[in-house]
């Protein structure tokens, strides 16, 4: 367990996300108005975001199957009857006055997400429920010293919000988990999870108590926009909630948003200011019946997730539990990985993907969508290795030319005449060239200086510019030196 | 020849069909009757000169032989049907500069049949109200006075200046909505034919929202066939609005044709007393009689929940309207009640104090209250219990019977300084025989009946199952024939 020391002994973190995941779908929840990222304010904008008398919301019924689809891909299960609430709050950039979510009866009931931890243990997180509702307008401050300005765009954007119970232990954990959801979702194509864009947004309930006592009381920390934030946030809020308790003080239920600039969190609400919401079912909607025949339909068509590509990883081509797990992780590096996998032996696959490949790209930064070595141009590569006709140090000086330009592996082969020599009169023939102009040495080795061999390998790899076979120059050189 | 806005609906079609006038022709007679009528405060926005363009076109229709299904027939529009380019305000100040940049598509449909709108009519603030008197452009005036008397009454509302254009002849036939009785009361208190279809049945896109699971469009007309021709033209499945039925649509023709020999009329019990004038109560048991003559078969029922009705209505209607109303806030349209200096909250309270009008802030302040935490069980959830109860009441009902019989309301139209009846709890329990059929989301019709001793119309109520348009008009269609109510108000 993972727990934090304070002066007065330890304590354990607990941890309950609300994460907000905006639905992939060219259109809003309830109008028609498009979806795209970084349009001119107020450019995608229906009537019906804009809350014009007599205007009615009408269901966008692909969001609604993003939602079960979701709701599947983490062992959920799928309310057949769901109804869309009201939420009532005046704000700037609300425009109906209310968003419309969902309160008394969600899409998506209890499910789980499983996260790997540090010690090579898993762990599984409780889903409480993920319900659809309305993403709110942007209001920006910043442009006039008197003037706010509203823009709409993402006005009226599908979310899924999706609820933890508070089985989270430590920021770490946070984090992992966090990934993965990202993750499963990219897998399903039901979010892009890209947090810069405000695709992927979360809310943390943190509190702290001794081990095995009850909950502690519990602070929200809002909007938490990157993975590095939730962690400083949480590690900030376990901190100041620590200091607060052992001081004798008490903590308040209130709702702090995290200052990114300074890294500490400040108070927005208190629990006794906190808005009547006055939830009601919206009357302009009917609810969201769904049969069995459109679930069954929707599971039937999940494509492979994360934890079954690692079983399979693991159990088919016998990659290590580490090693399945971070090329099942990401779907992009997953359908690489297969597509070479299934064209070389998958444990060299494995080893030029995770070794080779990331890191590469590490160093470069570079994103594996953007990396010019395909899957096909690797599978190229490694074959060259396989028919022995480049050794596997030619294969890693080949791949730096490979990952700068995107040549063909082949086509460099040719060009600059890498071809392995692995006709053994041609190696005999260096071999013996070279053992003759190193008598003394060859002396030493055969009165018990092996070490010597190193020598010779090293002088033949030197002289035939690294094309020979080291294995057929091994073989040769042990024969002539034992005559 | 009867003067051009005094015909009926359908012979004023046939006789444009038979060039008999042109469309040109009865607009004028339409705009003489606007123009001499306007201390009525009908209309919030007269459109008479787009009326003229739209009759010129209708008068080309039926030159070309492509007249439409109500080409060239004046009507007016309760002023909240969002209409394209022409102000729509819902009587409030909040909305006094709001021009729709979308079309209604009740009022789209209606167009698409060739039918030319004089104007946007006078109502109460946000459809609410019983008397229009709640307008922030000044109260709307019932065309009948009592015998002898010159004090103002009230058209009934919140559709009130819908039923003046028609009783007065300014239109042929007029939108409304009706909420808990807003086209069906003002019908009966202005002596027209009013029809409310059931919930579903007309798309709520482009009408200013009151209480969206009770709101719907509704029809104003002198006789039951001309309130069939406009219903028909109103009613169908809409994909912009999600509560819109698919359900098959009736044919209220055919059903106009049949007598009442097999059908079963049901007398709810529940809707005698409850301060029920005896003037009404005896013209009830009249028409009763004069259907059981016709060949319907009487038939005693009960729906007990009735007596609830009233105080479920107005704790569900003002929860949803205290939402549906939040949108305006000054931030995109509308009035704006600004001063510099003032923050975000204080922009928000000056311009809904400023816009909304007493009535409709009682109404958002007892939703607030009703939708808060630790009163939401109490009341709002204890309310759609009954209205759930009600449904049930209904559909026992309906099982026995084919329609029923009802008064529309307690009382004929009163004065706007009867202090008794203008309380606002009296004038809630306006609503009594009309919210029923609105919380059970079923069709209704308000017909003209008789004058009371004092010269002043009373309404009868049919009432169907649901999407049972048909029978209410087949029931109406007879009883209209029999009580043979032929009377205008005195100098209109």
């Amino acid at each position: 367990m993972t727990l934090v020391k304070g002066k007065t002994g330890d304590w354990e973190v607990v941890i309950g996300l609300e994460i907000h995941a905006q639905v992939s779908s060219e259109s809003k929840l309830f109008s028609r108005a498009s979806t795209e990222y970084g349009g001119a304010p107020n450019s995608q904008v229906s009537f019906i975001d804009a809350a014009m008398p007599g205007m009615l919301p009408v269901l966008n019924e692909y969001c609604v199957e993003q939602a079960v689809r979701t709701g599947l891909g983490l062992h959920a299960k799928i309310n057949k009857v769901s109804v869309f609430d009201r939420k009532n709050y005046f704000y700037a950039d609300l425009p109906q006055g209310y968003q419309i979510s969902q309160f008394y009866k969600t899409i998506v009931g209890e499910g789980y997400l499983e996260i790997d931890l540090e010690d090579n243990s898993s762990r599984k997180i409780r889903i409480r429920g993920i319900h659809l509702e309305q993403d709110a307008g942007k209001s920006m401050h910043d442009q006039s010293s008197t003037e706010s300005f509203i823009d709409l765009n993402r006005c009226g954007i599908a979310l899924m919000e999706i609820v933890t119970q508070p089985d989270l232990r430590s920021s770490y954990e946070t984090s992992v988990f966090i990934k993965k959801l990202r993750n499963i979702l990219r897998y399903l194509g039901t979010c892009d999870g890209n947090m810069e864009k405000g695709s992927l947004r979360c809310d943390a309930n943190i509190s702290i108590r001794r081990p095995g006592e009850d909950l502690g009381t519990r602070c929200e920390i809002k909007n938490l926009n990157s993975i590095r934030n939730v962690n400083r946030a949480i590690d900030y809020e376990v901190q100041r909630q620590i200091a607060l308790i052992e001081k004798g003080e008490k903590i308040a239920q209130e709702t702090r948003l995290f200052n990114t600039v300074i890294g500490e969190t400040k108070l927005l609400r208190s629990k006794e200011n906190s808005e009547d919401y006055r939830y009601f079912p919206d009357p302009d909607l009917l609810p969201i019946e769904l049969t069995d025949e459109y679930i069954d339909k929707i599971r039937a068509n999940l494509p492979e997730l994360p934890d079954s590509k690692k079983n399979r990883y693991m159990k088919n081509m016998e990659l290590t539990s580490y090693e399945a797990s971070i090329l099942s992780a990401d779907k992009e590096v997953a359908s690489y990985f297969e597509k070479v996998a299934a064209a070389v032996n998958p444990k060299l696959a494995t080893n030029w993907i995770t070794a080779e490949l990331f890191g590469r790209l590490n160093k470069a930064s570079i994103t594996l969508a953007e990396c010019k070595v395909t899957a096909t141009k690797l599978i190229g590569l490694i074959h060259l290795i396989e028919d022995n006709t480049i050794s596997g140090k030619i294969a890693k000086e080949l791949f730096d030319i490979m990952f700068e330009t995107g040549e063909d592996a082949a086509k460099l082969v040719e060009e600059k005449g890498l071809k392995q020599i692995i006709d053994t009169g041609t190696i005999e023939a260096l071999v013996e060239e070279i053992l003759a102009n190193n008598p003394d040495k060859v002396e030493e080795y055969k009165g018990g200086k092996e070490k010597l061999f190193g020598f010779f390998v090293g002088q033949v790899m030197k002289h035939s510019g690294g094309k020979m076979n080291p294995k057929a120059i091994n073989d040769i050189l042990k024969s002539k030196l034992s005559k | 020849m009867k003067a051009l806005n005094k015909l009926t609906i359908r012979e004023t079609l046939q006789a444009l069909k038979d060039k008999k006038f042109s469309s040109c022709e009865l607009l004028e007679s339409h705009i003489k009757a606007v123009e001499a009528n306007r201390d009525l405060n009908a209309f919030i926005t007269e459109t008479l000169d787009l009326a003229k363009e739209k009759a010129k076109e209708s008068d080309l229709k039926y030159l070309n032989g492509e007249a439409r299904a109500l080409e060239g027939i004046p009507v007016s529009v309760k002023d909240v049907f969002c209409t394209k380019d022409v102000r729509t305000t819902a009587a409030s100040k909040i909305l006094s500069n709001f021009t729709p940049p979308y079309e209604s598509t009740i009022t789209t449909n209606l167009f698409g049949k060739g039918v030319v709108m004089l104007g946007k009519t006078n109502l109460d603030e946000f459809a609410m109200g019983v008397t229009n008197h709640y307008s922030a452009f000044g109260p709307a005036i019932n065309p009948w006075k009592e015998t002898g008397s010159k004090e103002n009454l009230v058209p009934g509302g919140s559709s009130g200046g819908s039923a003046i254009t028609v009783a007065a002849h300014m239109s042929m036939g007029a939108l409304g909505t009706d909420t808990g009785g807003s086209v069906r009361q003002p019908a009966s208190f202005c002596g027209i034919v009013g029809f409310k279809p059931s919930y579903g049945r007309c798309s709520r896109y482009g009408i200013v929202a009151f209480a969206s699971s009770l709101d719907q469009a509704g029809v104003f007309a002198r006789s039951v066939d001309d309130a069939a021709l406009l219903s028909t033209a109103i009613m169908g499945y809409d994909n912009k609005d999600a509560t819109c039925s698919k359900e098959e649509l009736p044919n209220l023709e055919s059903a106009m044709d049949q007598g009442l020999k097999g059908m079963k009329i049901g007398i709810p019990k529940e809707y005698h007393g409850a301060g029920l004038d005896p003037e009404i109560e005896a013209l009830w048991a009249n028409a009763k009689e004069m259907l059981r003559k016709e060949g319907a078969e009487i038939v005693d029922v009960t729906l007990p929940h009735t007596k609830y009705g009233v105080a479920a209505y107005y704790v569900i209607a003002p929860a949803e309207a205290s939402s549906n109303l939040a949108r305006y806030d000054g931030v995109r349209y509308g009035l704006r009640e600004y001063k510099e200096g003032m923050s975000l909250d204080e922009m928000y309270e000056a311009t809904r104090t400023e816009g909304f009008g007493h009535e409709v802030e009682r109404r958002i302040m007892i939703g607030t209250y009703v939708l808060s935490s630790g009163f939401y069980d109490a009341y709002f959830s204890q309310a759609q219990r009954v209205r759930k109860l009600m449904v049930t009441d209904f559909k026992l009902a309906f099982d026995k019977v084919d329609a029923l019989l009802t008064p529309v309301t307690i009382n004929t139209a009163f004065a706007l300084t009867d202090k008794k009846q203008m309380d606002p709890i009296a004038l809630y329990l306006n609503d009594v025989f009309t919210i029923p059929a609105s919380m059970a989301g079923l069709p209704a019709m308000s017909i003209p009946a008789k004058l009371n001793g004092k010269g002043l119309p009373i309404g009868l109520q049919v009432i169907a199952n649901r999407f049972r348009e048909d029978n209410v008009f087949r029931v109406a269609k007879n009883l209209e024939r029999c009580l043979n109510f032929k009377v205008s108000p005195k100098g209109y």
